[in-house]
């Protein structure tokens, strides 16, 4: 049994304390931001943002509402990314833990398939092409530690153990959150290990919130993928 | 806090106005998760839309400096609604008391008034004048039916009566549906077994009106019986880990540790000190625990100078400063009188006004004008370096500035008092860097080397020289010493009630000072903290108390003598049954023989005083109870308080900048007692249409104070990079401005260079047929970082006008235009 995060988005205040959290244990370093008009900065995930809090505003049945998703890979259960990459010294998944795992061997692989291939656009590359994105805080897991940002986490949004614990914890707050807002749902809760409960619809908190093949679900996304690899490796053996 | 943060979970409904938690102090929301898992309602009010509105079950705006409006329009919907406890409100609080004929309220003003002569006050209070009338022995005179036609409770129905919902809807902006809402859902915490709680910050106090923003709360909270239980109070949640310690400890200026009063030029001796500040009632049932206050400042003094304090020298009593009656001494007289150099040499000690006080634009100014500065920081700041800043010419400032290095927080050892009480100790962590030093060590150094130049005379050098200063612990300062000093000891032997006390050993409780010199104590209301048994503060017990909900007594210390929720006697009814039986915070237990209570018996928290309760189970009142509200004169709850520069009553008037050329209130437009300074350097400008909007200063969750500790951390300037400016989407169209574009934000005092930030999180208000636009700026930028030097504080804009009864400035609301660059 792997490990999951559950990301419970209506305790999420935008504190962003998880977002600081993730660049503290990875020492990875600041961007040099602006601030464009909003809170949210840095603009997008990057090869030294793993963990990126999108903060949006909606007006839905004339309520106001500031979403917050603290987006990050959601270490599928069947990832994309590593059956298109076929090379385990690039991509793996460490089976205890569940956590997918980026090397620096990812610079042998073509990145833009990489990231083509990700449901949720999580992977971004550095300028010679090796590939980062959350790697679970495996370091930290595998040594009897929460990963930084559950760690850090103030307000119960971020939580981390084993798989069915999870989803269990998922349900109780699903049955309990449904009754103030019907919107009210897990994001492909089957198909990942980084499960979201969010209280509206998913796409208003970003785009790729939920798997991009939308009302296909993951799975018939991820059998596409599969039928198509044996193509993607051709093209990278003539390369 | 009258309660604590983990309490926050046994509310039924939280308002959080007058300040943004989820930004600001976000583990409080660990607590407000709980309480809306348990079904808790939810309630944000502030002019913006912030990160805690988006998890409020409602949200209302208001527009800045009208809270009082807001809140009176609730009391009036309490009163009218009848939805008030009334037992509660009849038994505890005021509101029965018959006020003297003399008081009265007429065109926004209460009797008594006159203009005064020079600033910075714009008038005062004859307080004579709302005197309560007495009975023959000098008891207040009550209706506990709440009838009579001066009793406080009437009184209160008629001066909130013109607070209808469309009059207060055209004050606020808010709309009536709204009110209307918050209103009815509030009120139902006036229930039995119900618990509405305040969680409040500097929204609602850095107002010309913020002590009475908050009495109104305090109004609504006393009459829907939500002191004193759990899940309810009045809390103010504080803006750094150890503001609520220093404020016990004497930070502000017009008090001595534990709330003593500083003394005045007019009590010119211990004797005369202590009868003016002694209150004393006639009424049996008062416990006006403050009738113990020469034990209290004797034991001060004793603490203070040690045995150079004797009854013969009045305790040393002459040795400390004295303040002029009737003037003020708060940061903006400070840094006024500095403007107008009367204050010559200034330590700037773990501060950095240039940046954090309002119209930083005068302070800097004032700076120019020292001789000397002495700066204690973690790090150089825009207060030391405020010779090289912008406008100035460091060829023609004079002041000489000194720079000590202080260690941080986690470098050393200590207490903090966190809002809810709470004293914790905490351990060093790493040793302080280079040359750093802790604070104490710092003043405890500098306080040798004074008294070593006082050794050989100086002007009345007596204060410096008698002074005990025994702190040290091989040469380096002992935080362990100075907490003993702050609890006290005997300092002789005592015998108390058949038992002895060695000279020398550490004072169990106040309830053992004494005002006779045999016991010191630096701060009564901490005594109890440190003593025989050790460091109470040390404590990390995790075991919860009987009642199960969240007091975790043997968890650090709490003032007073571990008392978590105060005035929780008054969460029992007459006979010391909970209103609320199943979160219960004390019960009365004691026994029981023929419908009378015959042994006494407190279960749960400390209680506010051990005493019986005010019935016996038959109905018949006691002699030997006491009122709850201890701390009171009167033992009651002053929903009628004389005592305030401002009036008994809160009343809405208008920031002295303001948009709108009348109170649709009442005919005064400004506080009529409000502080206001006057220098050229205090311009102000109110209705003027240089300035057509309002604005508001605020905190983000990514930046800490003026930012010197977080402008330096390119993590956090990577979420925060910029000082910017929030604008509603409708006036950006008015203004043309496109989202992240450079403006000036320029009021009548400076202008401060923003991004803009257009959002649906800010809306026009309407003020009956007016609208009004506001705008908000966070306060924690300076030009030192980062270095593009453009990035500055919001407070070179906000106005030197304060709050007639703390000066706290009024940088919530004022004046402003936006501009493109």
């Amino acid at each position: 049994m792997s490990n999951a995060f559950f990301i419970d988005t209506t305790r999420c205040t935008g504190c962003r304390g998880c977002q600081v959290a993730c660049k503290q244990w990875h020492d990875l370093p600041a961007e040099k931001t602006e601030n464009r008009g909003t809170f949210e900065n840095p603009p997008d995930l990057s090869f030294s943002t793993y963990k990126l809090v999108r903060m949006r505003e909606t007006e839905t049945d004339g309520k106001l509402k500031w979403l917050f998703f603290p987006e990050q890979c959601r270490h599928c259960i069947e990832p994309p990314c590593l059956e298109t990459a076929q090379d385990e010294s690039a991509i793996f998944k460490d089976e205890k833990t569940g956590a997918v795992i980026f090397t620096a061997n990812t610079k042998n692989l073509f990145a833009d398939e990489i990231i083509e291939s990700c449901p949720y656009n999580i992977p971004r590359k550095a300028a010679d092409g090796t590939l980062a994105k959350c790697d679970m805080c495996n370091d930290r897991v595998t040594n009897g530690l929460l990963p930084a940002c559950v760690k850090t986490c103030p307000t119960g949004t971020m939580n981390f153990g084993d798989r069915d614990q999870m989803v269990l914890l998922a349900q109780q707050r699903l049955a309990l959150v449904s009754k103030k807002h019907n919107q009210a749902q897990l994001v492909d809760a089957d198909d990942v290990n980084v499960i979201y409960l969010v209280s509206e619809a998913p796409a208003l908190y970003c785009e790729f919130a939920m798997a991009s093949a939308g009302t296909h679900g993951l799975s018939r996304h991820m059998a596409l993928r599969k039928m198509a690899s044996p193509f993607w490796r051709a093209l990278r053996q003539l390369a | 806090m009258t309660n604590h943060w983990i309490d926050i979970k046994n509310s039924d409904c939280i308002l959080i106005m007058g300040s943004n938690a989820a930004e600001n102090h976000p583990v409080s929301f660990k607590y407000v998760n709980e309480a809306m898992d348990n079904g808790a309602t939810l309630i944000s009010v502030d002019p913006r839309f912030t990160r805690t509105s988006a998890k409020a079950d409602i949200y209302a705006p208001l527009r800045s400096g009208s809270d009082i409006a807001f809140l009176g329009g609730m009391i009036k919907y309490i009163l009218d609604s009848k939805q008030y406890s009334e037992e509660y409100v009849a038994l505890y609080t005021n509101a029965p008391f018959i006020v003297g004929k003399k008081f009265g309220f007429k065109d926004g003003l209460f009797s008594g008034f006159e203009k005064t002569p020079e600033g910075p006050t714009m008038g005062k209070y004859d307080k004579g004048k709302w005197a309560f009338e007495m009975d023959k022995n000098g008891v207040p005179k009550m209706d506990r039916s709440l009838k009579h036609k001066r009793c406080v409770f009437q009184l209160l129905k008629k001066h909130f009566g013109r607070y209808d919902l469309k009059t207060v809807s055209a004050v606020t902006g808010t709309s009536e549906a709204d009110l209307q809402r918050i209103y009815d859902v509030y009120s139902k915490t006036g229930e039995r077994g119900k618990a509405g709680t305040i969680m409040y910050a500097m929204g609602w106090t850095q107002h010309t009106t913020g002590t009475q923003n908050i009495r109104t709360m305090a109004i609504i909270q006393l009459l829907l019986g939500n002191m004193g239980v759990a899940g309810g109070g009045v809390n103010a949640l504080r803006g750094e880990s150890n503001v609520q310690g220093s404020t016990d400890h004497c930070l502000l200026w017009h008090i001595w540790p534990g709330y003593l009063k500083t003394a005045r030029a007019s009590n010119t001796s211990l004797a005369a000190y202590n009868n003016t500040w002694t209150p004393s009632s006639k009424d049996p049932l008062s416990a006006n625990w403050w009738q113990n206050y020469p034990k209290y400042s004797v034991s001060m003094l004793k603490s203070f100078f040690g045995e150079k304090a004797e009854a013969a020298n009045d305790f040393g009593y002459d040795w400390l400063p004295k303040v002029d009656d009737g003037v003020g001494y708060s940061w903006f007289d400070l840094f006024d009188a500095m403007y107008k150099e009367t204050i010559k040499g200034f330590f700037a000690w773990g501060q950095n006004p240039a940046c954090s006080g309002a119209n930083a634009n005068k302070t800097r100014e004032a700076l120019g004008k020292l001789d000397w500065m002495v700066n204690v920081n973690l790090f150089d700041n825009e207060t030391g370096s405020f010779w090289k800043g912008p406008g100035m010419d460091p060829g023609a400032i004079k002041t000489e500035v000194f720079m000590l290095p202080a260690c941080a927080s986690v470098e050393k050892e200590g207490s903090i008092t966190n809002s809810g009480r709470w004293m914790q100790w905490r351990y060093r962590g790493p040793k302080p860097l280079g040359d750093s030093l802790p604070d104490g060590d710092i003043i405890l150094t500098l306080g040798e080397k004074i008294k070593e130049v006082y050794k050989d005379g100086g002007a009345y050098p007596e204060p410096i020289t008698n002074l005990k200063w025994d702190y040290a612990t091989d040469g380096a300062y002992d935080p362990h010493k100075v907490a003993k000093e702050i609890n006290g000891y005997f300092v002789k032997d005592v015998t108390i009630k058949d038992k002895t006390f060695k000279k020398g050993t550490l004072v169990p409780s106040f309830a053992f000072l004494q005002a006779d010199g045999s016991t010191s104590s630096g701060n009564w209301l901490y005594c109890n903290s440190y003593t025989e048994k050790g460091n109470m503060s040390a404590r990390r017990g995790q075991e919860d108390a009987v009642n199960n909900i969240g007091l975790f007594p043997e968890f650090a210390w709490c003032w007073p003598v571990n008392r978590r929720i105060i005035y929780n006697r008054a969460s029992v009814d007459a006979k010391g049954v909970p209103w609320d039986r199943k979160d219960w915070v004390v019960y009365f237990k004691g026994e029981e023989k023929d419908g009378k209570y015959v042994s006494r018996k407190w279960l749960g928290d400390i209680p506010d005083g051990g005493w019986y309760p005010m019935q016996n189970p038959d109905g018949s009142w006691r002699e030997d109870a006491k009122y709850p509200f201890i701390m009171r004169k009167h033992g009651h709850a002053q929903i009628f308080g004389p005592g305030l520069a401002d009036g008994p009553f809160p009343e809405h008037y208008e920031p002295l900048e303001c948009p709108v050329e009348k109170n649709y209130l009442n005919a005064q437009m400004v506080n009529p007692t409000a502080a206001v300074y006057s220098t050229k350097a205090d311009a102000h400008a109110t209705c003027d249409p240089r300035f057509p909007y309002v604005a508001t200063t605020y905190r983000v969750s990514e930046h800490w104070q003026t930012g010197l500790m977080t402008r330096t951390q390119s993590w956090l300037m990577e979420l925060q990079p910029q000082m910017f400016v929030e604008i509603s989407e409708a006036l950006a169209e008015l203004k043309g401005f496109q989202n992240g574009e450079r403006v000036n934000v320029i009021s009548a005092r400076g202008k401060v260079e923003c991004s803009v930030i257009i959002t649906k999180r800010f809306k026009p208000f309407m003020m009956g047929e007016l609208t009004v636009h506001q705008v908000g700026i966070p306060w924690h930028y300076g030009w030192r970082w980062p270095s593009s030097g453009k990035e500055d504080s919001a407070n070179l804009l906000t106005p030197s006008a304060g709050d007639p009864n703390t000066r706290i400035p009024e940088t919530k609301a004022f004046m402003v235009n936006v501009v493109k660059v």
